[in-house]
C-alpha cells in the first residue's frame, strides 16, 4: 500500500507540473497584450512601460519566466492582480469557501440522491423502475445552465421556496441560497450516478455469490448491502468522482447564474478583463482540485477492491 | 441420529411430486416433472444425471432458490415443515439449517470481502455471535477441512486462495452454521483432479462424524457410488432410478441408468471405443409423452412410447421403466 501511494504521489506530482505548464502557456499564447491591459488602452511614457515590464518580468525568454511563476505559486504567491491590484493568493482564498461549499453540496446529493435513486430502481422493477429511468435519461441531459434557469423559474420565482441569487449570510441562509446552485451542478450528474447505479446493483443481484448469500440465510437488507451494493461501489465511485471533479469546472457556469462570489465565477469576469495574473492562479488550483479529486478516487477504488494491484506494474 | 426438527417422520427430506416450470422465452417451461425423493436423517443420497437433468434444480428447489417466475407444484417437507409456506426468518433458518456447496467457489464467494468476512457473516447475522467468538469458530473450522493457518487465511481474500482452498472455506463455511442437511451442488468438479480427491475424502468424513444428511449432485456416477449411500438417477426433470449405490452402480436397473454406467471408460480394460448413447439428453420440456429415455433407449418398445412409468419398487429400490423386471430377469443378475 506505502508503495503504491508513493507511486501515485510521483504520479500526481508529474500530472500537477504538466498542467502547470499548460495553463501558463495556454495564456502566453492567448491573444492580448498584458501591457495593453495594464495601461488600460492609454500609451504610457518609456519609463512606465519599462516599470512595469520590470514587475511582471514581461521581457524575459518564456521559460524562465514560467519557472518564476511556478516557483512563486508553490510558495502561495500567485502574483498581484492587474486590476485590483491585490494578491491573487488572497483574492482566491476568500472565494474558494463558496466554491467549495458549493461542491461538497453538489456531491452529496449526487452520491446520496443517485445512489438511492439508482438502488430503488434495481431493487423494485416495474413501475418505479419504469419512472426512475425515464425520469433519470430526461435530466440526464441536462446541462447545469439549463438547469439552473428551470431551478430559478420553479423554485424561486415562482414557489418562492428558496432564494435565487447571492451568497446569503450565516450557516442556514448559506445553505438555503446554495441549495438551488448545488442542484442545478448536481441534477446531470445525479442522473448518471442513478443510471450506473441501477445497472451495476442489476448486475450484481444476479452474481452467484450474491446468490450463496441469499443460500445461507443472510436478511435481505444484509445481501444488498454487503454483497450487491459494496461490490457495485467501485463502478459508482468511480462515476461519481469523475462527476465531482467535472463539476470543479462547471461550477463557474453556475455561479455566474446565481450570483456566487465564488471562484468560477471570478475566472470569467477575470478572463473577460484579461486579468491575467488572476485567471493563470484560479485554472491552476483548478487544474490542481481536479488532478487531486481524480487520485483520491483511484486510491479509493483501490481500497475499495483488493483485486486491484496495489504493487507493480498493473 | 434423531430427527433434528424434533419430528415424527423419519424422513428429513421428503420430496413428493415435485413439478417445477420456469419462465424461459416467454413461457413457462417444465424443468422438473413428478421428482420423488427421500433423504433420511444422517443418509448421503447422491443425484447423479447429465446437464440439464434437473439435478441442481431439485437441490435449488429445497431451499427455495428458484429464479423468478418458477411455478412449483408438489410438496417439499424438510423435517416435517412445508417448505413452501415458510416465509421470512423462518425460510432464511431452513436455509441456514441446509447450506449448499456450489460448484465454483471462486464465482460463490464475493471476492471484494475476506475470507474471515465470508466464514463469519452468516454466524453473526443469525446467532449475533460476536466477531471475536466468530473468528475463532471459523479458525476452528478451517483447520477440521484441512486449512492450516486460519488467522492469516481470515484476512486473506478469495482471489490470493487456490480454487481447493476456496471450496475447503465453502464447506468450512456450510458446516459451521450447525447444518442439518448439506447440499453439495458438484463440489468437485472445478477443481483439479489431485484436489478432487482430498476435498471429497474431507467433505465424506466430516459428514460422517457429525451425521449429517447429504444431498450430493454429481454427473459422476462412481463417484456417488463411492460416498452415498443410496443414488437417484435424474433424466430430463425425472427420476429414473433410486437404489442404494453399489447395487445401482453395479447392476443397474433402468436402461439409462446402465447407458450411463457404460459410458464410463474403465481404467483396468483396454476400450478400442469409448461406448456412447445415441442422441442428445433432453430437458423435461422436450421430453416425448412416454419414457423420456425412450428415443435413445436400447431396449425400446411400443408400450415405452404409450405410457410413461411412474416409480415402482423393485429389487430394493424404485424404477421407472415399464421393462425393468423383464430387463432385470435377462441380466440375470448374480446378486440374486
Amino acid at each position: 500500500m506505502a508503495a503504491y501511494l508513493m507511486r501515485r504521489a510521483l504520479m500526481l506530482a508529474a500530472t500537477l507540473l504538466v498542467s502547470s505548464f499548460v495553463v501558463f502557456a495556454g495564456l502566453s499564447l492567448a491573444p492580448g497584450n498584458p501591457l495593453a491591459t495594464l495601461s488600460g488602452g492609454r500609451s504610457l511614457p518609456p519609463e512606465s512601460v519599462a516599470v512595469l515590464v520590470q514587475r511582471y518580468h514581461l521581457n524575459e525568454p518564456f521559460l524562465v519566466q514560467y519557472v518564476t511563476w511556478l516557483g512563486n505559486a508553490v510558495r502561495g504567491d500567485l502574483g498581484v492582480s492587474i486590476i485590483l491590484r491585490q494578491d491573487v493568493s488572497d483574492l482566491i482564498s476568500s472565494r474558494s469557501g463558496t466554491t467549495i461549499a458549493l461542491i461538497l453540496y453538489a456531491a452529496l446529493i449526487v452520491l446520496v440522491g443517485g445512489v438511492a435513486l439508482g438502488l430503488l430502481a434495481a431493487l423494485r422493477p416495474g413501475i418505479v423502475d419504469a419512472i426512475v429511468v425515464m425520469s433519470t435519461a430526461l435530466v440526464v441531459a441536462v446541462p447545469p445552465f439549463v438547469a439552473a434557469i428551470v431551478l430559478i423559474g420553479v423554485f424561486a420565482v415562482r414557489l418562492r421556496w428558496l432564494p435565487a441569487l447571492g451568497n446569503g449570510t450565516g450557516l442556514w441562509e448559506g445553505m438555503r441560497h446554495l441549495t438551488l446552485p448545488a442542484l442545478a451542478l448536481a441534477a446531470a450528474a445525479t442522473a448518471a450516478v442513478a443510471r450506473v447505479t441501477r445497472t451495476t446493483v442489476r448486475q450484481e443481484m444476479g452474481r452467484e455469490h450474491v446468490q450463496t448469500a441469499i443460500s445461507r440465510g443472510l436478511p435481505y437488507p444484509a445481501v444488498v448491502r454487503r454483497h450487491a451494493l459494496r461490490n457495485a461501489a467501485v463502478p459508482i465511485s468511480t462515476l461519481a468522482g469523475m462527476t465531482v471533479a467535472s463539476m470543479i469546472a462547471l461550477a463557474a457556469v453556475v455561479e455566474r447564474a446565481f450570483s456566487l462570489n465564488g471562484l468560477g465565477a471570478y475566472l470569467v469576469s477575470a478572463a473577460l478583463s484579461k486579468d491575467f495574473a488572476v485567471v493563470q492562479g484560479i485554472s491552476l488550483v483548478l487544474v490542481t482540485a481536479f488532478v487531486l479529486v481524480n487520485t483520491l478516487v483511484d486510491v479509493g477504488a483501490a481500497l475499495l477492491d483488493p483485486r486491484i494491484k496495489l504493487g507493480g506494474r498493473a | 441420529m434423531s430427527n433434528p426438527f424434533g419430528n415424527r417422520t423419519s424422513d428429513l427430506l421428503d420430496i413428493s411430486g415435485l413439478t417445477v416450470a420456469l419462465p424461459l422465452g416467454g413461457r413457462h417451461r417444465t424443468v422438473l416433472s413428478d421428482v420423488s425423493l427421500r433423504v433420511g436423517a444422517g443418509e448421503a443420497v447422491g443425484l447423479v444425471g447429465e446437464s440439464g437433468s434437473g439435478k441442481s434444480m431439485t437441490a435449488r428447489s429445497i431451499v427455495r432458490l428458484l429464479p423468478a417466475g418458477a411455478h412449483t407444484e408438489g410438496s417439499i417437507r424438510l423435517g416435517g415443515a412445508d417448505v413452501a409456506a415458510l416465509r421470512g426468518p423462518a425460510l432464511r433458518d431452513l436455509r441456514r439449517r441446509v447450506p449448499m456447496v456450489f460448484q465454483d467457489p471462486r464465482a460463490h464467494i464475493n471476492p471484494v470481502r475476506t475470507i474471515g468476512d465470508f466464514l463469519t457473516e452468516a454466524l453473526r447475522a443469525h446467532s449475533r455471535t460476536p466477531r471475536r467468538a466468530g473468528q475463532e469458530r471459523a479458525v476452528r473450522m478451517l483447520e477440521e477441512v484441512g486449512v492450516a493457518d486460519g488467522r492469516r487465511r481470515l484476512r486473506q481474500y478469495p482471489h490470493e486462495l487456490s480454487g481447493g482452498l476456496l471450496q475447503r472455506v465453502m464447506i468450512a463455511a456450510a458446516l459451521l452454521t450447525e447444518p442439518h442437511l448439506l447440499l453439495a451442488d458438484e463440489p468437485t468438479t472445478a477443481l483439479d483432479v489431485t484436489t478432487q480427491a482430498e476435498v471429497m475424502a474431507i467433505l465424506d468424513e466430516l459428514r460422517r462424524e457429525r451425521g449429517l444428511a447429504m444431498l450430493f449432485i454429481t454427473h459422476d456416477l462412481e463417484l456417488a457410488a463411492a460416498v452415498c449411500d443410496r443414488t437417484a438417477v435424474m433424466y430430463a426433470g425425472r427420476v429414473m432410478e433410486v437404489r442404494a449405490s453399489d447395487l445401482l452402480h453395479q447392476h443397474p436397473l433402468h436402461p439409462y441408468t446402465a447407458a450411463l454406467t457404460a459410458a464410463r471408460p474403465c481404467l483396468d480394460r483396454r476400450a478400442e471405443r469409448l461406448v456412447t448413447t445415441a442422441g442428445r439428453p433432453l430437458s423435461a420440456f422436450e421430453a416425448p409423452d412416454g419414457c423420456p429415455f425412450a428415443t435413445r433407449c436400447a431396449h425400446v418398445r411400443q408400450r415405452c412410447h404409450d405410457t410413461r412409468p411412474g416409480l415402482r419398487p423393485l429389487a430394493g429400490g424404485q424404477v421407472a421403466c415399464v421393462r425393468a423386471e423383464e430387463l432385470h430377469q435377462e441380466r440375470a443378475v448374480p446378486h440374486e
